[in-house]
């Protein structure tokens, strides 16, 4: 059993999966590996790591500017899978899903890239502009390495994309709550129910939600529907300000917050 | 063998593409299947034709530039005038057509992201044509260097969105434009303003460029008895040349040369010229092209003097065209654009758009290699009015 499946298995029935996300090397590349951890004993039960890239298209402006502190920083491919290798020293349970754009995947060809995923401890792959169509190659090489394709689903997903994008995917499949950017704030609760329903009804694969999740609140309300519950810009906000502040600290008591707000299933 | 390419999913050999996030492959499937449709209504033809001619200005004219010919020395230059269309450049051929069809598609706002302006321009002026409200993207850069153009967006009833993010060019702002497509999806139509973006923009912004080619075959037939030696135009995404190779690609005695940018210099790293310069393939903003990024896959700054031509990737067919050996491509640097925008203004009378001036100084080289039996069509896609204080600036400098 994967890392993730098993993840999910040991939620089933109990509640939703937290979900975390951070760029690597933001806000500096010597505190991602212990944040890593923090984010775990805080209460993470996957953590998502973002490969910083120069256009981040599907982000908005808190996930573009840690992509550029990253840059800013020096951060490559080479730097996240290195970090990530560092935490696995430590951590051998707690699963590692990579999401970037396949621009720099692109560069460093599939093959490789999935290999050095898979000796890293990567356990999926989240490739935001590289849709199940254009994934031949891709597909083979993460298959081939052992390591897990997550694809998305969004608001517009026809019922049978739902279908092709999961066939596709392995893990989980990451449903975007809402149409826009990374960040946005209008969640509509009840309207994400009603789509995961359907997306569920085409679908095996647990389902993440992410994409609006802002805090305790927005947490709780899709730790009711969704399988796992997906956290980023809010965070990020919490490792950048305020100013002076411990970032590792910061993100430690957010994180425990949402985990706390999870609601318990029977 | 004829050319029908790209295939069903936006192909071009190796090139092109879906490479989107998810929340946009319904709507660009939703695109694909609207454009299909009206491309085959002889309705949707007839509006889109006569707007062509009677709000364009369409059919633009071909002129035998004398004076020029005489100072190259060679071939003769015919230019194809796109700078004569209402706005100023080729872009409203495009725009006119994508207006079209997301009024058929019930959407009641456009975008689009903009270099040198012209693009934004020639979608507002269409926004405000069908009564449709309008965003135009546009790097802080560029808004300061073509400030003109920003003028005249704001008198049109365009929101212009200053954008302050990476190199402030037309890449950032089509980061920007991608955007917001993904929040307003439901009443808003991206209009992209060249031959690059996901399936079916290429093809699409082609297939409307293309009565650029189309008149210029028939015109060229009808003044020389016979079809061009070679055609040229500047690349920045590359509508224009698109447009005009188009119609002569399957006639194979006629070259077809694309001229990209050169900056200060192949050499020196600073120019916008994806094609020529060596760069390998790669992903960007929904498409597989050459595209200049570092060893890590991260996408590089690029210069041009000229706002339109200065973006790190080119439409993915203008790949597949250099790889098959059916387009040349070449670069121009800023310095050679600028004694070409200076030749056509002293010896025509004609100021071109610095993209434009591109084209007009590979032109002059290319006249003087052919000898003087030979004939040469130069798109000229744009008039240089917004250039005017980019040229000056530049005096003073240099
Ligand atoms: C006059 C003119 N020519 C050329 C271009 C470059 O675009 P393309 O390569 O798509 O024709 C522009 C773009 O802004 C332009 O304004």
């Amino acid at each position: 059993m994967s890392r993730l499946q098993n993840v999910f298995a040991q939620l089933q029935g109990k509640r939703a999966a937290l979900v975390t996300f951070v760029t690597g090397g933001d806000p500096e590349p010597a505190l991602t590996v212990p944040l890593l951890h923090a984010l775990v004993e805080a209460g993470a039960d996957v953590l998502e790591v973002g490969i910083p890239f120069s256009d981040p298209m599907a982000d908005g402006p808190v996930i573009q500017m840690s992509h550029q502190r990253a840059l800013a920083h020096g951060t490559t491919m080479g730097d996240v899978l290195a970090m990530v290798a560092s935490f696995r020293q430590q951590d051998t349970r707690t699963p590692v899903v990579l999401m970037g754009y396949v621009n720099p995947v692109e560069a460093m060809g599939y093959a490789v890239f999935a290999r050095a995923c898979a000796d890293a401890g990567v356990d999926g792959v989240i490739l935001v502009d590289l849709p199940p169509e254009e994934a031949t190659e891709w597909l083979a090489a993460a298959r081939r390495a052992g390591v897990d394709r997550v694809f998305l689903l969004a608001p517009t997903s026809p019922p049978e994309r739902i279908t092709r994008v999961g066939e596709a995917s392995s893990g989980f499949v990451y449903y975007v709550a809402l149409k826009g950017v990374t960040g946005a704030a209008h969640l509509d609760i009840a309207d994400v129910a009603k789509k995961l329903a359907v997306v569920r009804s085409h679908l095996r694969l647990p389902v993440g939600v992410g994409f609006g999740v802002q805090d305790a609140a927005s947490a709780r309300a899709l730790g009711e529907v969704a399988d796992a519950v997906i956290v980023g810009s809010a965070l990020i906000r919490r490792l950048v300000a305020p100013e002076g502040k411990d970032a590792i600290a910061g993100a430690r008591s957010f994180v425990a917050g949402l985990r706390a707000a999870l609601p318990p299933r029977q | 063998m004829t050319y029908d390419l790209p295939d069903a999913r936006g192909h071009f050999g190796p090139y092109g593409g879906q490479f989107v996030a998810e929340t946009l492959m319904g709507p660009l499937a939703e695109l694909i299947s609207a454009y299909e449709t009206a491309k085959d209504d002889p309705d949707f033809q007839a509006a889109l034709t006569r707007d062509l001619h009677d709000y364009v200005g369409r059919p633009s004219p071909l002129y035998l530039a004398e004076r020029l010919t005489a100072a190259a020395g060679g071939a003769r230059i015919y230019l194809k005038r796109e700078d004569l269309n209402h706005t100023g450049a080729h872009k409203i051929n495009n725009t006119l057509g994508q207006g079209l069809l997301a009024k058929r598609m019930g959407k009641t706002r456009l975008i689009a992201e903009t270099g040198a302006g012209q693009h934004g321009v020639a979608t507002a002026t269409v926004a405000a044509r069908l009564g449709m409200r309008c965003a135009v993207y546009m790097g802080a850069e560029d808004m300061r260097r073509q400030a003109p153009n920003v003028r005249r967006m704001r008198l049109l009833g365009a929101d212009v969105v200053g954008v302050t993010l990476g190199s402030q060019t037309l890449k950032d702002a089509m980061n920007e434009a991608l955007r917001d497509w993904a929040t307003t999806v439901d009443d808003t139509f991206y209009v992209i303003g060249s031959v690059s973006g996901p399936h079916p923009y290429p093809a699409m912004v082609r297939d409307f460029q293309a009565i650029i080619g189309r008149e210029a075959r028939a015109q060229i037939l009808e003044r020389e008895g016979r079809l061009p030696d070679a055609a040229v135009a500047c690349v920045g995404g590359g509508s224009n040349a698109m447009g005009l190779f188009y119609a002569f690609l399957e006639d194979q005695a006629v070259d077809l040369y694309g001229v990209e940018a050169a900056g200060e210099g192949l050499a020196t790293g600073r120019h916008a010229a994806p094609l020529t310069a060596g760069a390998r393939p790669g992903v960007l903003h929904g498409t597989r092209s050459y595209l200049m990024y570092d060893a890590h896959g991260q996408i590089l700054e690029t210069h041009s003097i000229s706002a339109g031509l200065d973006y790190p990737g080119v439409g993915p067919e203008h790949a597949w065209l250099k790889d098959s050996g059916r387009a040349r491509y070449v670069a121009v640097g800023d310095q050679q654009a600028l004694a070409a925008f200076r030749a056509l203004t002293h010896l025509e009378g004609i100021l071109p758009a610095l993209e434009s001036s591109h084209a007009l100084a590979y032109a002059q080289i290319l006249a003087r290699e052919l000898g003087r039996e030979k004939v040469i069509v130069v798109s000229l896609s744009g008039r240089g009015d917004k250039d005017v204080e980019t040229v000056a600036a530049y005096e003073e400098h240099h």
